[in-house]
């Protein structure tokens, strides 16, 4: 007799549990209570306490070693008459709304090559993922000594292919637009492999049978793209652009370690602004108010987002 | 793992239950260690020191375990407020500039350590005591002072006519011009970094007659027409003269860029000259020559409101919320003692002066005549809050680099009375709290 057979001829017994935990768990309820807790306790410790304790503070005069006493909504109207502040508001929509778009369309674009097949196929997919592996601050700091006005790796070559002089040296940190400049291109290279891995992951799902439906009826490669795949990957792409902008948007350790904000706060964005004044200067209230003047506006791209994406699902 | 005999195992429980018993630890774990963060020295050797002969000393002489940390100093203060706020970290924080007033509610009362150093060691110059004193209480152990003088090189400014550095702006001005045409611009950080941007630009400030505050330490005196011409003087003085990277430069950025010969001077401390003395092999001028031999300090040239430094005043702050106040302050008293203090003070080689007067005296100040300039700094300075006291208001002020960026402004294209409202604008809501 094999094994299953035996196994299969054995009766089926439906054991009762026997402590009170167990028995309470057998209702539904409780069991999906219990399954649900740790997650909620996690998102309680890690994201509502903070939160809570971020309007706490914001309505407070609270700095470092002093508690502090509600003030209303002051902080948010000093802010309102914070030149530096509305810098840092308009540097990171800036900043955002460039470095996503571009990242964006590299990652596409490196998405439609990597669906091919070529040699190395595999090696180049995991080769293209290293940016994104590497600490942030890590490859900050590489990033920050090519940006370097003296020692720019950058500069040294263009001086070398006598495409610059020593005079006119390209003062990457140093000059407002330039600042804003760098910052975006380190985001870029290090967001890059995030959207092509990504859409690459997107494209795989997409049938092939589709695009040869498409060019038996004549359609070309644009056409093919624009008709057949684009439609097909934008649920994707649009669950990607929500989670890039809200990372984007928050960014902290590139531009700290890269401008520390400057020139002259030209590169200050929300979370740089509000670590400089929160946890260098000690205003904590001030600081919890900055931070919590990223809310609204997050909130408010993530909402239109989902909407999008619930239509482009159910159409 | 090894085998737990039955012998081994009596030896062990007992030990636990005679612990128990006795509520005690055993003596070598009742040891007291205090925990100790410092900047990451400009002089690395006295870190070395710091953290090797004089933690073991400390070790032999208190039976306390010194854990000495040191950090970049532009992320000190995020540390103070993180250990603050969370009642926990560090026992004791070094401190730059008048960063203890920021957090003075939250420090111990130290008055009695810091009044008997000072007491036996000639007394504090004024700058030390101002920063470390709430009242009459002190809230940090003055340790050092820091300051910069202008780091140049003789040879160059020999070459285009100067045979002493130039003591006035106008001069400096038309030096750093030529020396700029010969790709060696003045060097210096218009920037977000705790040194060397407030070291130079206050005294900017300063000697054209601008002040942040009258002298009731309330009245916001910053928009006045020797403030718009230190302004307006800035932009040529900038674009003619400096090297443009300044704006993105750290602390340490105006360091390499002398060592490697790209700049001509710099206002700094004498950790240039002390790091191309210690390696003149590696450090050397365009002839071959080691490069300390060619580099000399001097003050920061005068303006019509005077001539004036900002020196930096360094603290050791016990923090309120340590468990070890006691252990803190015995080991401050101890580092401080003259045997102690003056093997950590010489390995300096006069990057620092003391914070007492009786570190004028050190033999240090006579070993190398080009350091010796650096002995007179405490007496010269002025502090940021200026003509007020450098309290929480000027802290704030000086963290938020707002002096700093009416000037980084201005040279960036604002108009200079615009970047003038804007500071006194940012000062005035600084100062109405």
């Amino acid at each position: 007799m094999s094994l299953l057979s035996a196994a299969s001829s054995r009766a089926y017994v439906v054991r009762r549990p026997r402590g009170p935990i167990g028995r309470m768990l057998e209702d539904e309820r409780w069991l999906g209570l219990a399954l649900l807790a740790p997650t909620i306790i996690l998102l309680g410790l890690f994201v509502a306490y903070p939160f809570v304790k971020g309007i706490e503070l914001a309505v407070t005069n609270t700095t470092v070693g002093q508690p502090g006493h509600f003030v209303g909504l002051q902080n948010f109207v000093a802010l309102w008459h914070d030149d530096i502040f509305r810098m840092a508001v308009w540097n990171t929509c800036l900043y955002t709304v460039v470095a996503t778009t571009t990242k964006l369309a590299l990652g596409l674009w490196l998405a439609l090559l990597l669906n091919r097949s070529f040699r190395g196929k595999a090696f180049m997919r995991a080769f293209i993922l290293l940016p994104f592996i590497i600490p942030t601050v890590l490859s900050t700091f590489a990033w920050k000594w090519m940006f370097d006005p003296t020692f720019s790796v950058i500069n040294y070559v263009l001086l070398h292919l006598h495409l610059i002089t020593v005079a006119d040296r390209i003062n990457w940190l140093g000059e407002p637009v330039l600042a804003m400049v760098s910052v975006i291109i380190v985001n870029v290279w290090r967001g890059v492999p995030f959207f092509a891995i990504s859409l690459l992951a997107g494209l795989q799902t997409i049938s092939p049978e589709l695009h040869e439906a498409a060019a038996i009826d004549g359609a070309r490669a644009w056409a093919r793209f624009r008709h057949v795949t684009w439609p097909l990957l934008l649920p994707v792409t649009m669950v990607i652009m929500l989670f890039s902008v809200i990372q984007t948007f928050a960014d902290f350790q590139l531009v700290y370690v890269l401008t520390g904000g400057g020139p002259a706060n030209t590169t200050q964005l929300f979370a740089t602004y509000a670590y400089q004044i929160g946890i260098g200067t000690g205003l904590l209230s001030q600081g919890a108010a900055i931070s919590l003047a990223i809310f609204p506006i997050l909130l408010l791209v993530v909402i239109v987002q989902l909407v999008y994406i619930r239509r482009v699902e159910t159409v | 793992m090894g085998r737990l005999d039955r012998r081994r195992f009596l030896q062990l429980s007992g030990g636990v239950a005679a612990v128990i018993a006795s509520g005690r630890a055993p003596a070598y774990a009742q040891q007291t260690t205090l925990h100790w963060v410092r900047w990451s020295d400009f002089v690395p050797a006295s870190d070395t020191l710091l953290k090797g002969k004089i933690t073991e000393e400390c070790q032999k002489a208190l039976g306390i375990k010194l854990q000495l940390e040191t950090i970049n100093a532009n992320d000190i203060q995020a540390r103070v407020t993180s250990a603050i706020q969370s009642g926990n970290g560090p026992d004791i924080i070094f401190a730059l500039n008048n960063w203890p007033q920021l957090y003075s509610t939250s420090l111990a009362d130290v008055s009695d350590v810091a009044e008997e150093i000072g007491h036996e060691q000639g007394g504090y110059y004024p700058i030390s005591k101002q920063v470390a004193t709430v009242g009459n209480k002190w809230i940090g152990v003055p340790w050092a002072i820091g300051g910069g003088l202008v780091a140049y090189r003789k040879s160059w400014f020999d070459e285009i006519g100067y045979h002493t550095f130039p003591d006035t702006w106008e001069k400096l001005q038309d030096a750093g011009k030529k020396l700029k045409a010969k790709g060696t611009p003045i060097g210096q950080a218009l920037s977000h970094s705790f040194g060397d941007p407030p070291g130079f630009w206050y005294p900017w400030l300063w000697s054209w007659g601008g002040k942040e505050v009258d002298a009731d330490g309330k009245t916001v005196a910053l928009n006045s027409k020797a403030t718009l011409e230190s302004v307006e003087r800035a932009v040529p003085f900038w674009n003619e003269a400096c090297d443009p990277g300044g704006l993105a430069w750290d602390d340490s950025s105006n360091n390499r860029a002398f060592l490697a010969g790209t700049i001509c001077c710099t206002n700094n401390g004498a950790s240039i000259y002390i790091e191309a003395k210690r390696k003149p092999d590696t450090y050397q001028t365009e002839k071959g020559t080691p490069m300390y031999k060619d580099i000399r300090h001097a003050p920061l040239p005068k303006g019509p409101g005077g001539q004036y430094n900002l020196p930096g005043p360094f603290t050791d702050m016990v923090m309120q919320y340590s468990k070890n106040q006691k252990a803190a302050k015995t080991f401050l008293k101890w580092v401080h003692t003259k045997p102690v203090f003056e093997e950590w003070f010489t390995s300096q080689q006069g990057y620092t002066d003391g914070a007492t007067r009786y570190w004028e005296k050190d033999k240090v100040w006579s070993a190398d005549p080009v350091l010796t300039p650096f002995k007179n700094l405490p007496r010269q300075g002025r502090l940021t809050g200026y003509a007020g006291p450098p309290g929480r208001a000027a802290a704030e002020v000086q963290t938020k680099y707002i002096i700093i960026d009416m000037y980084a402004k201005a040279v960036q294209g604002m108009k200079a009375q615009d970047a003038v409202n804007w500071a006194t604008g940012e000062l005035k809501s600084i100062y109405s709290v």
